[in-house]
């Protein structure tokens, strides 16, 4: 029996403990906005923080993350309104969606450890999250405006 | 004072006499009489080996390109052809009586193609190439009278009126601009040079007039000699130059030049489009084989193509080597394959944070072997490991042992001042091998 913390819920998981924790908060636990995309850690679409670090879940092991706190999509802010998740709205950022949730998880992370990112420190820590639409460009841009609007909270 | 208003009078008359007869000269020169329309139904019966001769004319002289409006029936005239002085509408070169050719004797129909006349002995406008069809002989230019006459429908369609300005619209000026630039002699063949070669300058110098669009025209809009086949502007294309001068990287042989005119390609030069592309598919590809080759034959000895191949082949294989992906390529793959997997969260700005730790001045990349870094990637920082609550995922389903070894390459060659590490993909094999999934089991 493992047991976490999921968006603020303990949660006990009886599972095989090789099972990657994407498998967990979507068929377990019924957390489908974390996304299945390579499944290799490739492309940015499941991400997950774990310990407040934005972290691949298809490629983390249930075991791994025993004990640890787990913040997906759905958690990132008991509102939706997240900085990151406002500028993303005001901007219209998603197109098809599919990678957004990662996105925004790793948009989220990211101004928590940069919180004045240049637009290279955004190019080098968005770039494994991959997104076939071609948003960057409005994701780089929603970055620097939660950037901004993060500030001045 | 008297005697010199004598002088200045006699000259002035004298001047304006040579004047008069010069203007009754070309009077003479230019007037050219009607000929006799023929009687309808009065075609001679032609041989059905004639008509198929005169088909494959047609068809080398594309003939319905321009005289066939984009909609309008085969033949009807009425292409705008731009030139620079003004649109010329092509003519209905049907066998309609009316509006067309078909009160045209064979007689009327080979001045028109050798001198640019019509029947009734008015002069065209150059924008037909009859510089090009006069080099014909008379057995193919009524062969193509005979298919026009017998195989195309009649169409009664009215040409429109040319838009030139006045005095290029002159049609009795014509003959002064055939006298000052245009030979109209048939074509002589060459004795020295072989009869395939003669069969091609025929053809080319001839029916297939390539020298209208491929040679450019001067002032008067005449086809330079001095400039011959040495490439031209044509509706808004470049047609290329046909002589030594052409920009291709690969020489054209005989071979290019007569596969491209059959099949609109080559594999060293690309396709027939924009105005070539009819020039083929609706003409010179129905030609004979025999007659292509010839075509090559000819167009390659023009530009000195003779003899080509051995430095073809070496420019090919210097662009083929061009285009392979470069060794640099493939070192960048661990930078790409970092910044893909592990920037997200191994990248920091001004100071390192907790969580994020810096790969360039972490211990696992500056140790003499590999091994710490390998098992790191290989199977992650779980929670009972590092700090506790944050984790990294196992890479060992995700990366293969090259893409590893191109990550840690990359770390260790990038970000330290070390010795690269040796033998890196074998010890990431052998370390993947050694150790399993130690979580969960």
């Amino acid at each position: 029996m493992i047991k976490l913390k999921i968006n603020g819920r303990d949660v006990q998981i009886d599972a095989e403990p090789d099972t990657p924790l994407l498998w967990v908060l979507r068929d377990e636990i019924g957390l489908t906005g974390t996304k299945y995309g390579c499944g290799i850690g490739m492309c940015g679409a499941c991400t997950v923080h774990v310990g407040g670090q934005a972290t691949r879940s298809c490629i983390t092991t249930l075991a791994a993350v025993d004990g640890t706190e787990i913040t997906t999509i759905e958690g990132l802010d008991a509102e939706h309104n997240h900085p990151v998740q406002e500028a993303w709205q005001e901007l219209r950022v998603p197109q098809c969606g599919y990678c957004q949730s990662g996105q925004i998880m790793q948009a989220a992370a990211l101004l928590n450890d940069i919180p004045n990112p240049t637009d290279d420190d955004i190019d080098a820590v968005m770039t494994g999250n991959l997104c076939r639409c071609m948003t960057y460009p409005r994701i780089r841009q929603a970055v620097r405006q939660a950037a901004a609007a993060k500030r001045e909270i | 004072m008297k005697a010199q208003k004598k002088f200045t009078s006699k000259w002035l008359s004298r001047i304006f006499g040579v004047l008069i007869l010069g203007i009754i000269a070309y009077s003479i020169y230019a007037y050219k009489p009607s000929i006799e329309p023929i009687a309808p139904n009065s075609l001679p019966d032609y041989d059905p080996a004639v008509i198929e001769r005169g088909r494959l004319m047609v068809a080398a002289g594309y003939c319905a390109v321009c005289h066939t409006e984009k909609g309008g029936a085969p033949y009807a005239g009425n292409y705008a052809m731009e030139t620079d002085f003004g649109t010329i509408y092509s003519t209905n070169i049907t066998p309609d009586r009316e509006q067309g050719i078909g009160s045209w004797s064979e007689a009327a129909f080979i001045r028109a193609m050798r001198e640019g006349v019509d029947r009734e002995g008015r002069h065209l406008f150059p924008a037909f190439p009859y510089n090009h069809f006069a080099k014909m002989s008379e057995q193919d230019i009524v062969a193509t009278y005979a298919f026009i006459m017998t195989q195309v429908k009649p169409a009664q369609v009215t040409q429109r009126n040319n838009e030139l300005p006045f005095p290029l619209n002159l049609r009795y000026l014509q003959a002064g601009w055939k006298l000052i630039s245009v030979d109209l002699k048939p074509y002589q063949p060459h004795s020295e040079k072989s009869d395939m070669w003669n069969r091609g300058a025929y053809l080319v110098e001839g029916i297939a007039h390539c020298g209208a669009c491929h040679t450019p025209r001067n002032v008067i809009g005449a086809e330079r000699n001095s400039e011959k086949f040495e490439g031209a502007i044509i509706d808004d294309w470049i047609a290329p130059a046909l002589s030594a001068n052409n920009e291709s990287s690969l020489a054209w042989s005989a071979a290019e030049f007569s596969q491209y005119l059959k099949t609109g390609a080559t594999v060293q030069h690309g396709v027939a489009i924009g105005p070539m592309a009819p020039v083929v598919h609706a003409g010179l590809r129905e030609l004979p084989d025999s007659d292509l080759t010839a075509i090559g034959i000819y167009l390659a000895d023009l530009a000195g193509n003779v003899d080509t191949e051995a430095t073809s082949t070496a420019i090919i294989a210097a662009s083929l080597d061009q285009g392979k992906p470069n060794q640099t390529y493939r070192w960048d793959a661990g930078e790409r394959l970092y910044a893909t997997a592990c920037a997200s969260c191994h990248y920091n700005v001004e100071q390192i944070a907790l969580g994020r730790p810096d790969l360039g001045v972490n211990s696992a990349t500056n140790l003499n072997q590999p091994d710490n870094l390998i098992h790191a990637i290989l199977d992650g920082v779980d929670n009972e490991s590092g700090i506790s609550g944050v984790v990294m995922p196992s890479f060992r389903d995700a990366l293969n042992d090259q893409e590893i070894a191109q990550i840690a390459a990359y770390l260790r060659n990038s970000r330290t001042d070390h010795e690269p590490w040796t033998e890196l993909q074998q010890r990431i094999t052998d370390i993947r091998q050694s150790t399993q999934y130690k979580r969960g089991q």
